[in-house]
């Protein structure tokens, strides 16, 4: 089983965002930088088919500045057995990312590739089915479950209302979501060894975009709201404030 | 003249709701300059629910039917969106669990870009100006779209506008494709109930519940908002095994932006915030004055939620009754 993970390096999810003075990006000062959430899961379910196979690889992907390498060592820690740095500054368009790291695997001999469900940053949440579809392979996105049986695997996915079952051949790609597994935490041995793993770096470059960022903004602060009173004797207030102020009863 | 396109979702034979809001958003972008709005629906056979298509403002109605589209069949949606991309100007999904599937597949196989979970949306010169939220709602961010760009909306972003009038149903033949995934089947788990990123009204619990008994506590009142609410859950209780992740509002949950939200026993970690600060009025009730939850809340009760809520629930049912 050869299996690829594509990776992001994120802020981390409890930083407090603000935005820098170019108006386009977010101020990094402070903020720590850590392996995106749902990655975690695509590292955990590589790892873990790989053992279930008995034999393979597992490649960690990242595409970014050199920065990367640091988040690529932590799954090299975890257990992943090599990484390949994809190096370059990655475009606002998805598609044009998508091309790079899809370009990278397309001779790779992947039985698999793994992807997070979304990059808590910029939350574009294509990256994936965009790769798929560029190598022309099955995917199934934001998957809880995965198993493989010989060449073909079965997922399932939540969807509004149920979880919808599904299944493909492999060579395939997935896109992880929460519920999957419970990835691993670096060991300190793991740590030591990734050390000595092989990160190797390929400089690439992105092609044309059709996606242009025009600014990010702070949301809309919420007006203030109020305490209505404590306990049970505040439900008449809150009735009355739902009823005639809200209008939502 | 600006034709839009609006892929809509059924399930069972049935068209799924947000039908009128995702034709409403289409009709925003093509009123900018006297265009026109299609949907196109998939379906095994007929699906019910479409007749009423153009009177929420669809000019016409594009039916695609295939034996492989008894399920949600990417592969075949693709392909047919694919082959009549050329006559539009803009895609649009909802961003729903399947529109977010297909729209980035759509968009890498016609070579289009893609914006996800949009809230807002408008014709700008040759682009198509979206925003959206990122870094879990930390941030707005405002991307200009070139090409035919493949948007996946927001229920919440535009409301539903009917017109009326009419729609022109059409048939649309699904080209031969290669079905690379197959989709089994969909088991609800509970029959009937509204999935809580579809409900007007949420009821999110949180560990302030004690026991995953006391969930008994939020369906009554659920039960007296009708048939239109759901329970939440912050993350630490779907952790701990007292309620499924499909109930999870947050980050690494579900993203919900309903009419009402009650928060009840829910502290208001940056990480549930960015799953619901976007609900119309939202409600907390807390025993602890200074959980983060009350800086979010329209309203607060500082209290006991065993205390609060059977009161709250019995005045939700006399002020519906
Ligand atoms: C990467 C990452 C992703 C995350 N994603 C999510 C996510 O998607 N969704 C999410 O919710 N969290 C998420 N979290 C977890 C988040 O940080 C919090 O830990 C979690 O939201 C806390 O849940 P809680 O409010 O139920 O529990 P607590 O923080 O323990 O709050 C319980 C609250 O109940 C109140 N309370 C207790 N007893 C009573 C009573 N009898 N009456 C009234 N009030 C009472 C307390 O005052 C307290 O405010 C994430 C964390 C990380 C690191
Ligand atoms: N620069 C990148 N390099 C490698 N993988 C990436 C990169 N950006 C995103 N991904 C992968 O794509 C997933 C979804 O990211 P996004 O489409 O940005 O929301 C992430 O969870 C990663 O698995």
């Amino acid at each position: 089983m050869k299996i690829a993970v594509c990776i992001r390096r994120v802020p981390d999810t409890t930083a407090k965002i603000a935005i820098g003075p170019s108006g386009t990006a977010i101020d990094p000062a402070g903020v720590k930088f850590v392996l995106n959430p749902y990655d975690e899961y695509a590292v955990e379910a590589a790892l873990a088919l790989k053992d279930a196979a008995g034999t393979g690889e597992t490649v960690a992907v990242a595409f970014g500045d050199d920065s990367v390498q640091e988040t690529l060592r932590t799954t090299l820690a975890m257990g992943i057995d090599r990484a390949m740095h994809l190096q370059g500054t990655p475009s606002i368009d998805g598609l044009a990312n998508a091309r790079v790291i899809a370009g990278a695997l397309k001779d790779g001999g992947f039985d698999m590739i793994l992807f997070g469900k979304l990059a808590v940053d910029d939350y574009a949440q294509q990256t994936g089915p965009m790769v798929a579809e560029l190598l022309d392979l099955p995917c199934a996105t934001a998957v809880t479950s995965l198993s493989v049986d010989g060449g073909t695997a079965k997922v399932e996915r939540e969807i509004e209302g149920g979880t919808e079952a599904a299944s493909c051949a492999l060579p395939a790609v997935f896109t992880c979501d929460k519920g999957l597994n419970n990835p691993r935490l670096p060991s300190l041995k793991g740590i030591m060894a990734a050390k000595k793993k092989p990160l190797d770096i390929t400089p690439v470059t992105v092609g044309d975009a059709q996606a242009s960022l025009v600014g990010l903004a702070m949301p809309p602060e919420r007006p203030a709201g109020r305490i209505v009173g404590e306990g049970a004797a505040a439900v008449p207030a809150l009735i009355e404030a739902l009823t005639s102020e809200a209008k939502v009863l | 003249m600006a034709a839009i396109l609006a892929i809509l979702e059924q399930r069972d034979g049935a068209l799924r709701k947000g039908a009128a809001e995702l034709i409403a958003a289409a009709r925003q972008l093509a009123d900018a300059d006297g265009g026109t709005v299609d949907a196109i629906v998939f379906g095994a056979g007929d699906v019910s629910g479409i007749d009423g298509l153009g009177g929420m403002g669809a000019d016409r109605v594009l039916t695609a039917t295939h034996a492989d589209c008894a399920h949600y069949c990417p592969d075949a949606i693709v392909a047919t969106v694919a082959s009549v991309a050329g006559d539009y100007r803009a895609i649009l999904t909802a961003a729903t669990a399947t529109g977010k599937d297909l729209a980035p597949r759509i968009a890498a196989r016609i070579g289009a870009a893609c914006g996800m979970d949009v809230t807002g949306l408008a014709m700008q010169g040759g682009a198509i100006r979206v925003t959206r939220p990122v870094y879990a709602g930390k941030a707005i961010q405002t991307l200009d779209l070139a090409g035919t760009p493949v948007i996946a909306v927001r229920p919440s972003a535009v409301a539903a506008n009917p017109t009326g009038k009419a729609g022109v149903t059409q048939a649309v033949t699904v080209p031969s494709y290669t079905k690379r995934l197959t989709v089994s089947g969909v088991s609800t788990a509970d029959q009937g109930a509204v999935d809580v990123a579809e409900a007007r009204v949420v009821i999110a619990g949180g560990r302030g519940l004690g026991d995953p008994k006391h969930f008994a506590l939020l369906e009554d009142l659920v039960a007296a908002f009708g048939g239109d609410a759901a329970v939440g859950a912050s993350r630490a209780v779907v952790d701990a095994g007292w309620i499924g992740h499909g109930h999870q509002v947050g980050q690494t949950g579900k993203t919900v932006a309903p009419e009402l939200y009650f928060a009840i026993g829910v502290s208001g970690a940056i990480q549930h915030l960015a799953g619901m600060r976007t609900a119309g009025t939202i409600v907390a009730i807390n025993r602890d004055k200074d959980a983060p939850i009350f800086k979010v809340a329209d309203y607060g009760i500082v209290g006991d939620l065993f205390e609060v809520m059977p009161a709250l629930t019995e005045a939700v049912k006399r002020a519906r009754a």
